[in-house]
């Protein structure tokens, strides 16, 4: 397959306009770390971000940064951390979960809207995106936003275009509202929850005036090596009193414990990286976003339908679920308990075959797709831009 | 007027009677209004500059009627204009003569509080603050702010994508907003969103936040509320050169410290709040920054001891760091009067460009050359925190000339907004105030891709369309 890698917009422009003309349908990505998640869809042809490199814009002061679609999430983390800062979002790294190797780019982050635990403080990462430059699949260049963190000015197509999987544009640029880094991050442990008290106790501390930054559930294979982990972030001052007043909010629920440094590190990773499935290579993965309380019912639901494991994240509202990858991998309990209770799921992980056979995506409602439908035709008219990577024909 | 609008259509004009006699179909008697004298207390928003007399009102009480009003609107060709508070300053809710206003004013009830879930659903025609004041007594809030909260529904809020003074830290509508009841203008009510963080497929969610009633009426919303802080404090600094001012907001952000709020005011901003407020602001100063923080009172005084800390490189000629709530509230006083103090002492429109924040002191700089250069004065306001500025333009609508001087100078300096890479709207909107404007942020092709996303919604462009695009080189309609 012929793979395209333009250096500059206007080429991207050229490549993308011909193969309007033609009917030529692109295959987007930058480093293809993410090629194993979506859709399977089929092209003729590869565009590619990656020599759509570099930083174009940071100014630390008015906490914004602006880089080519095709630069490495690492070196924009490596760019701010040298000022003390951060991406908000704390966008997820899915290498680990998919198997992958490459450098994952800002541009896929923007496109899928990646975001870690810090989503329930901080936003997602369409929260802080704020200025987007891209070709339609007409070839033309547009832009949305800009450079500035309050803006209003006309259809906020810079959301649309987070999450959209590239199916309505190929990102040439993107700018983020960034946050300066804290000074010290601390992490409360609770041990011994079951999931529905565990998630209680995450939604009494989420609902304090605390801001905590982080809220995750590890059911372990017993009760006993259940984790229930709450961060908070912060000057140091300001963390200690918060810690204190956290662990008197939830302290009747069990024994608590205060994890920092490297390991409290490593244990959000692999919360954010879904990495606490390790050793589970084979089975399928899912992530359902639903109400924070709704998730140990969610879970139960499924379980009953299906061999399960799962772990909770933002307060009990992002939940994780690991199935086996044969069958439908749970998909028709997991669609059921979502209509059921609200929410929608995500098959993150699975085989090829399956991926192909099962909605990646949570099926929508005849006028939302209605909509999706005409708003895909807006933007790609010829519809060869990842054309069935979200769902048929979009 | 410097402000058209499109000529209206006779045929509809013409059709006034049968049209009042569908809506009356549709709605209770008094929820359709169409006396003159009652129609005019619709005729204009906050740009109380621009008036036009719409066909008729309607004030529907359930989705089922907006859905059905819709839908007639749509066969019988009725242009339709929907209203929140009618409190928009850049006339978003200003009607067309061969249009309806539909507003949603009655529906105005909380649904639902989930406090386990952090979360509200709500009818749209509730005022901003009225959110806040149902969730109030469990210690939470619903976070933005505009300062017409008091009278803003939640649907124009949605709308214009509404902030406020405390965004910094909790962003504007669209990111506390979950999910939306959608009423079509063919009469489709479609749920987006829900109850859980994103979305799936494509974020429709984000796109109708801040499409100015364009692309449906949102009837019912889901909300996200926020537990308040345990308390909050501003300290106060006054400046004797702009720039000091302009580095000390980069300083403290450098140091890693986002206040809650962080605003500026210029010389004649100050001036006129503390003669209005007595608020015991510096008039000695050329620029004065107010920094809010949050948090227990321990933490407070910890971040204002770093702040000022931060400042005193800037040599402030004013410190004053608050030590109770009265001390508090005075502070505050005055930058919250700033438009009604202002109103007293001049007839005042006021701007929303948003800029990089290290352009301020050169915006400053050329805002009061081109102001001068027309002869007028401005009183600039500022969320320095996030580059939102507010010059408040100032003249006599009694002298002949000088509103349409005072729109020149306003159309400068957001063209300057745009020419220093910010934009011509952080939270106000652009309604029809700055519609012939958007070709300076936006290339025509950046247009006709906003304007094919909005024909998606609405093919025949029914909706609100007077305002947002140029009314030269439109794609529809």
């Amino acid at each position: 397959m012929t793979v395209y890698t333009p250096g500059d917009e206007q080429e991207a422009s050229r490549i993308i306009g011909e193969a309007a003309q033609k009917g030529t349908k692109l295959q987007i990505f930058g480093h293809n770390t993410k090629a194993a998640l979506g859709r399977p869809a089929s092209a003729d042809a590869g565009l590619s971000s990656a020599e759509l490199k570099g930083v174009t814009l940071y100014e630390p002061a008015e906490l914004v940064i602006a880089a080519r679609s095709g630069t490495p999430v690492s070196e924009v983390v490596r760019t701010l951390a040298d000022k003390g800062q951060e991406l908000p979002f704390e966008p997820m790294d899915y290498r680990s979960v998919l198997g992958s190797q490459g450098e994952p780019t800002i541009g896929a982050v923007a496109a899928m809207n990646i975001s870690g635990p810090r989503r329930i403080m901080a936003g997602a990462a369409r929260d802080s995106l704020i200025g987007v430059r891209f070709v339609n699949g007409r070839g033309e260049v547009v832009k949305s936003g800009g450079r500035v963190m309050k803006n209003v000015t006309g259809l906020d197509l810079v959301k649309l275009m987070a999450g959209s999987w590239g199916t309505l544009g190929f990102l040439t640029e993107v700018t983020f509202k960034v946050l300066p880094k804290q000074e010290r991050r601390s992490t409360l442990l609770i041990r011994g929850l079951d999931d529905k008290r565990a998630i209680e106790a995450l939604s009494q501390a989420l609902g304090s005036p605390y801001d905590i930054t982080g809220a995750a559930h590890l059911p372990g294979p017993d009760r006993q090596g259940a984790h229930t982990i709450i961060r908070l972030e912060g000057f140091s001052v300001s963390v200690d009193y918060r810690l204190a007043e956290v662990r008197r909010l939830v302290k009747k629920l069990g024994s608590t414990d205060i994890l920092e440094g490297r390991g409290a590190d490593a244990l959000w990773q692999s919360v954010r990286d879904a990495t606490v499935f390790s050793g589970l290579s084979d089975r399928a993965i899912w992530r359902i976003s639903t109400a924070p309380m709704k998730g140990p019912d969610l879970v139960a639901r499924i379980a009953q339908g299906v061999e399960a494991q799962w772990f909770y994240d933002w307060g009990g509202g992002l939940v994780w679920i690991s199935t086996p990858a044969e069958g439908d991998a749970g998909a028709a309990a997991i669609r059921e308990a979502t209509r059921a209770l609200g929410g929608h799921a995500t098959l993150v992980r699975a085989p090829e075959a399956l991926r192909s056979s099962l909605d990646v995506f949570e099926p929508q409602a005849d006028p939302v797709m209605a909509l999706t439908r005409g708003i895909k035709a807006s933007f790609d008219p010829s519809g060869i831009l990842n054309p069935g990577r979200m769902y048929a024909g979009i | 007027m410097s402000i058209a609008f499109p000529k209206p259509d006779e045929a509809i004009l013409s059709r006034r009677k049968d049209i009042i006699g569908g809506l009356g179909r549709i709605v209770a008697p008094e929820a359709l209004i169409v006396s003159e004298d009652e129609r005019r207390a619709f005729e204009t928003d906050g740009l109380t500059a621009y008036r036009q007399m719409p066909l008729a009102v309607v004030l529907p009480s359930s989705t089922e009627e907006i859905s059905a009003i819709m839908r007639f609107c749509q066969e019988n060709g009725v242009k339709v204009v929907p209203r929140g508070a009618g409190t928009s300053l850049c006339g978003g809710a200003i009607p067309q003569a061969d249009a309806i206003v539909l507003g949603v004013s009655k529906m105005n009830r909380v649904l639902d509080v989930d406090f386990q879930n952090r979360i509200a659903r709500v009818e749209t025609g509730i005022t901003n603050l009225g959110i806040s004041q149902a969730v109030a007594h469990e210690g939470f809030f619903y976070a933005p702010d505009p300062s017409s909260q008091l009278a803003c529904t939640i649907a124009g809020n949605i709308a214009m994508n509404s902030g406020g003074a405390h965004c910094l830290k909790y962003g504007v509508t669209t990111n506390n907003l979950l999910g939306v009841t959608l009423v079509q203008i063919d009469g489709t009510v479609v749920q987006i969103g829900g109850e859980h963080l994103d979305s799936a497929g494509y974020d429709l969610l984000g796109l109708i936040t801040g499409s100015e009633g364009q692309l449906g009426v949102v009837t019912e919303a889901v909300v996200r509320i926020l537990r308040a802080a345990e308390g909050a404090r501003p300290a106060l600094f006054g400046f004797e050169r702009v720039e000091d001012a302009g580095a000390c907001t980069a300083a403290i952000i450098a140091a890693g410290i986002i206040p809650v709020a962080l605003e500026y005011m210029d010389k004649p901003a100050i001036q006129i709040c503390e003669a209005f407020a007595h608020a015991g602001y510096p008039l000695d100063v050329e620029a004065m920054l107010i920094v809010e923080v949050e948090g227990s009172d321990q933490e407070i005084d910890d971040m204002l001891r770093r702040i000022v800390a931060i400042a005193e490189p800037f040599r402030p000629k004013t410190i004053k760091v608050s030590q109770s709530e009265a001390e508090s509230a005075a502070i505050w006083k005055g930058r919250k009067s700033a438009f009604g103090a202002t109103g007293r002492v001049a007839d005042y429109i006021c701007m929303d460009g948003t800029i990089p924040t290290g352009q301020l002191p050169y915006v400053l700089r050329r805002i009061d050359e081109i102001t001068k250069s027309y002869g007028l004065g401005v009183a600039n306001v500022f969320h320095a925190g996030d580059g939102n500025l507010h010059p408040l333009v100032m003249f006599n609508i009694n002298k002949p000339g000088e509103m349409e001087k005072a729109e020149a100078v306003g159309e400068e300096i957001l063209k300057l907004c745009v020419e220093v890479g910010g934009c011509l709207t952080g939270e106000h909107g652009v309604g029809i105030e700055k519609r012939d404007l958007m070709t300076h942020q936006f290339s025509a092709t950046d247009l006709a891709q906003q304007m094919r996303v909005r024909s998606v919604f609405d093919p025949l462009w029914l909706l609100n369309p007077a305002k947002v695009f140029p009314l030269e080189g439109r794609l529809a309609a």
